[in-house]
């Protein structure tokens, strides 16, 4: 049920032919959907050709949260990017904060301790859980199943009570920061913490029961926004989006950062690349998430979690460039930093995940699908429209 | 396909329906954050400094520094208080993490509700918002201080080496760590209201930290011509009010100041723009006596483009930082350039005069526009006790300028200073130097009172000397050829006028030190002689009176700065004098310069 018109001028890539409907034959209807609209948290609006109730086209429009954090952060000092770079992605704060912080460490030289990554690695591990927890809620809702939806926030708001506690912050968390983290973790936050775990793990018992194994959801999410694999590289798919699609990049385990090159994880793929199976797939990706907390828990060394900086205020930064990465819960999201030699990024671009999966990929597999499912495939990859506008 | 399981197993939902509920059942619960939440912010006003970092790093502008109701601008303290607008406030907490004084912190309060927008400024701890006794909040851990605690080491010759001779001991930084040191700066300013002669102490660390040191030379001289030698032996007032220095070592401004000196001797004349500058406005200027004081009017007098001559009882200028500073610590070529560059820039020097024999005051306010006396207090005072005057009872600024003369004078194997300032310093670690084996310092207050610095205490240490504290000399004989100088032991009272608890003398407590020389350096003053002979009003100590804001005498035409208008105190001030002096006496010719 992918794009319904065929890919045959050779001359052009498949994805940039555009077919074009005469509205005026009142056999296509053209309509918007969004900003505000039921598949994403965040605005992004679909201009859609419909016929009947059947989208043969769509675009995607951008730009409703245009924050500008890129060009911003171009105007101040290193240490004030990082209470911004959280924001960029409501969901998902702690990548950011990461990739800004691993970033600038890289080119400022600067080791940061041991423990700190592992910490670092704990609250990217718990801001997945979060992430993909609400994701499968949304997934959920989206297909009507409400109940589900509730469940699954609640679960997140457990998680966010860790962050809250770690933290001091529910939301955007500003605890990863250049030269490791702001404070070590709290007394009593490993016991805390798996009795978290053990909700979500016993939460994804109940969404296996009442959301997989479901009738109705496997009759409209079968062959439901199908990815090929062979569009994993021309769209530059990632994450669960392109591990459902038969794809094998996690770069936890490709380009291992922190302290993943010593866990025990295998990546997890599935074998069917529709709504349904890369649902399930994030459900897998939750409770392997879970394992890795417990695993990084007890594993983790004693020590300090924070390396002195120079005075922040003066801090120049030797210019040169990097592009560091790291797996978000919807796969890899990167920052290229580029320093001048002063006391000011002269360029951080911010790659995220949400951008190609929820314009072109999207535009792409949204032809033939009914309205009502598009909410649905919205949620299934995964996108988010703060993040696309940096 | 379909399964009659997946039919029926939505249904498990329901069991949920007879769960204890996720959520509460009374959502407007109070309920506090956690404890480390970032809630509004507090501040301890006995703390705060007013230095604006918290202003410096906020990424959102959300802070500004204002006067508030009830704080008064003091030393080290700008009187101004971090205002937070919480319309743009997001809560990240880098103020705390930065605060020198770590006065701020953050509350459990996430709360607040008020019906003007005027509210959104709030001044923690001078406006009240419920929070300010709040015990739960952020407050930084230790290592979550953005500052650097830790100043910058200047490398110095080990004490063995250095008792050896008078070879200056502090070798001055290097590229590396003059750049550390400089970036360790808050740039709060609070400095520049501490140093007498106000030297913009942020803006030439922050040449150093561009690596343009040109600048920071003119800006140097922009406020003080004896900016080499303050940068070895200054009093460093500006450490004292450094914001760094409450939680950790202040900036070694002293030390920065020495390295951009140090780098910019071969351009300093052409940086600086030195030379003989035509005396454009007519007007002449008389200086008496070419100390710090003097020297720093006749520059800037000369800069105005007056015609100064500068008049010196001595052979060579530079007072008191010639005469009573030893070599290891101030250099003489060090300070003979630094003056060379005064006198290029069109001021005449004339040494051997002495005012009051070969000319006076009144003669010279004759034949010039305007006169300006910085004589210094040059005379040692001594104390009344018996035995003052034998002949191996020294006074300690004689001997200095003795040493500083060239001379070498033996002063045999012991030797016991009395005083505790700056010139017992320099007289205990001048006599190591000279070969004794035993340097006492008699103090008669304890270490805490010294007026000394910490760290020529330290150094003295270093070397081997010796202290008594709460010991007083009562009265010295001559026994063959050693001396033996009675003391007594004090205790402390109740604090005097200068805020420093009186020694009182504790009955019965005598004993005796016996030594070979004894070195009287208990303070200065002014020459009375030749300040009453001037014919210009002095008080009862000798030093001139003068109007405290312009420096101008009771005679017209004449000022009077230094030493010899403050009492003794250090070069700093004398510079300030005369920078100061240089204005007025510019505004009092009618701003010709």
């Amino acid at each position: 049920m992918i794009g319904a018109n065929g890919h045959k001028d050779p001359r052009h890539p498949f994805w940039a032919e555009r077919p074009r409907y005469d509205l005026e034959s009142e056999k296509y209807l053209k309509i918007w959907q969004g900003p505000q609209h039921p598949g994403v948290t965040g605005n992004m609006a679909l201009e859609l050709v419909v016929e009947g109730d059947i989208v043969v086209d769509c675009r995607v429009h951008v730009g409703y949260l245009h924050r500008g954090f890129e060009k911003l952060m171009e105007r101040r000092k290193y240490i004030n990017c990082f209470p911004i770079v959280c924001r960029i992605c409501v969901p998902e704060p702690d990548y950011n904060e990461y990739l800004f912080a691993a970033a600038t460490e890289e080119l400022a030289g600067i080791e940061i301790p041991e423990r700190a990554k592992w910490i670092r690695a704990i609250t990217l591990e718990l801001a997945r859980i979060a992430s993909l927890t609400m994701g499968l809620g949304g997934q959920a809702g989206a297909f009507g199943l409400g109940t589900i939806g509730q469940w699954c926030l609640v679960h997140r708001d457990y998680v966010l009570d860790l962050f809250e506690e770690l933290s001091g912050h529910r939301i955007y968390h500003m605890y990863i920061l250049p030269g490791g983290v702001r404070h070590d973790l709290t007394p009593g936050f490993a016991e805390r913490t798996e009795a978290v775990l053990r909700k979500v793990e016993k939460l994804m018992d109940d969404v296996q029961k009442v959301l997989f194994d479901n009738a109705v959801i496997k009759a409209r999410t079968n062959g439901l926004g199908v990815i090929p694999y062979d569009w994993i590289d021309p769209f530059g798919i990632v994450g669960t989006n392109a591990r459902g699609a038969g794809g094998t990049r996690d770069v936890r385990r490709d380009y291992p950062y922190l302290v993943y090159d010593r866990l025990d994880f295998d990546v997890i793929t599935g074998d069917r690349s529709d709504v349904y199976g890369r649902s399930l797939l994030r459900r897998a990706e939750i409770l392997m998430a879970c394992g890795l907390v417990r695993q990084m828990l007890r594993g983790m060394p004693a020590g300090p979690v924070r390396t002195k900086l120079p005075n922040p205020l003066h801090w120049r930064i030797p210019a040169g460039e990097t592009y560091v990465r790291a797996e978000s819960g919807r796969g890899e999201m990167g920052y290229l930093m580029v320093s001048d030699g002063s006391g000011y990024p002269r360029r951080v671009h911010v790659r995220g995940p949400s951008y190609t999966h929820a314009m072109a990929l999207f535009e792409e597999l949204v032809r033939g699908v009914s309205i009502a499912d598009i909410g649905g495939l919205m949620a299934s990859l995964q996108t988010c429209p703060p993040e696309i506008e940096r | 396909m379909w399964k009659l399981r997946d039919m029926i197993s939505p249904f498990y939902a329901w069991k949920r329906a007879f769960e204890k509920p996720f959520t509460i059942r009374k959502p407007l619960v109070e309920r506090d954050g956690p404890p480390l939440y970032r809630g509004f912010h507090t501040n301890d006003l006995g703390k705060c400094i007013g230095c604006g970092s918290c202003e410096e790093i906020c990424q959102n502008a959300a802070i500004d520094m204002r006067r508030a109701e009830g704080i008064e601008p003091a030393h080290g303290d700008s009187g101004l208080r971090p205002a937070i607008d919480y319309g743009r406030c997001c809560w990240c907490a880098l103020c705390v993490d930065i605060c020198p004084t770590a006065s701020l912190g953050m509350s459990n309060k996430y709360n607040w509700i008020s019906d003007t927008g005027e509210d959104w400024a709030f001044t923690p701890g001078v406006d009240d918002g419920g929070w300010n006794e709040d015990e739960l909040g952020y407050t930084r851990a230790e290592c979550a201080w953005l500052l650097d605690p830790a100043g910058q080491k200047m490398p110095v010759v080990g004490a063995d080496e250095r008792r050896k001779n008078f070879e200056e001991m502090a070798l001055g930084y290097g590229g590396d760590s003059a750049m550390k040191e400089a970036v360790r700066c808050l740039d709060c300013g609070l400095c520049v209201e501490a140093c007498p002669t106000h030297m913009d102490v942020p803006a030439y660390i922050r040449a150093i930290r561009d690596g343009d040191l040109d600048e920071g030379l003119r800006l140097l001289y922009d406020t003080n011509p004896f900016s080499e030698s303050c940068g070895r032996i200054c009093t460093a007032k500006c450490q004292d009010a450094c914001a760094l220095g409450h939680l950790g070592e202040p900036i070694m401004i002293r030390w920065l100041k020495r390295y951009i000196t140090d780098n910019t001797l071969d351009s300093r004349y052409e940086v600086l723009g030195i030379e003989k500058r035509a005396r454009r406005t007519g007007r002449k200027i008389a200086v008496v006596g070419a100390g710090p004081s003097g020297l720093t009017a006749a520059f800037y007098l000369a800069r105005f483009g007056h015609a100064v001559t500068v008049f010196e009882r001595s052979e060579k200028p530079g007072g008191m930082l010639r005469t009573g500073i030893p070599d290891y610590r101030l250099p003489a070529d060090v300070l003979q350039r630094e003056i060379d560059v005064i006198l290029d820039s069109g001021v005449e020097l004339r040494c051997g005069v002495d005012i009051g024999k070969d000319t006076t005051v009144s003669k010279l306010r004759q034949e010039y526009d305007a006169v300006y006396i910085s004589v210094g207090a040059q005379e040692g005072s001594s104390m009344p006790i018996e035995g003052i005057d034998l002949p191996r009872v020294l006074v300690g600024v004689d001997l200095l300028a003795r040493i500083a003369a060239g001379e070498r004078p033996s002063l045999g194997e012991s030797v016991a200073v009395i005083g505790g300032g700056n010139t017992a310093m320099d007289v205990c670690r001048s006599a190591v130097r000279l070969g004794a084996d035993k340097v006492t310092v008699l103090y008669r207050r304890t270490e805490k009172e010294m007026p000394a610095n910490a760290e020529e205490i330290e150094e003295a240490r270093e070397e081997g000397v010796e202290f008594e504290f709460l010991v007083s000399p009562v009265k010295i004989t001559e026994k063959g050829d050693k001396l033996d100088v009675e003391c007594q032991r004090m205790r402390l009272g109740e604090p005097d006028d200068s805020g420093r608890r009186r020694p009182v003398p504790i009955d019965g407590s005598e004993f005796t030190v016996t030594v070979d020389t004894c070195v009287m350096a208990v303070g200065q003053q002014v020459e009375g002689s030749f300040a009453t002979a001037t014919g210009v009003k002095v008080t009862r100590w000798n030093t001139f009176h003068v109007d405290g804001d312009t420096l101008v005498t009771d005679t017209e035409g004449v000022f009077a700065g230094g030493d010899c208008e403050t009492g003794p105190d250090d070069a700093i001030r004398a510079i300030a004098s005369g920078k100061k002096a240089a204005w007025f006496i510019n505004e009092y010719l009618g701003r010709d310069g």
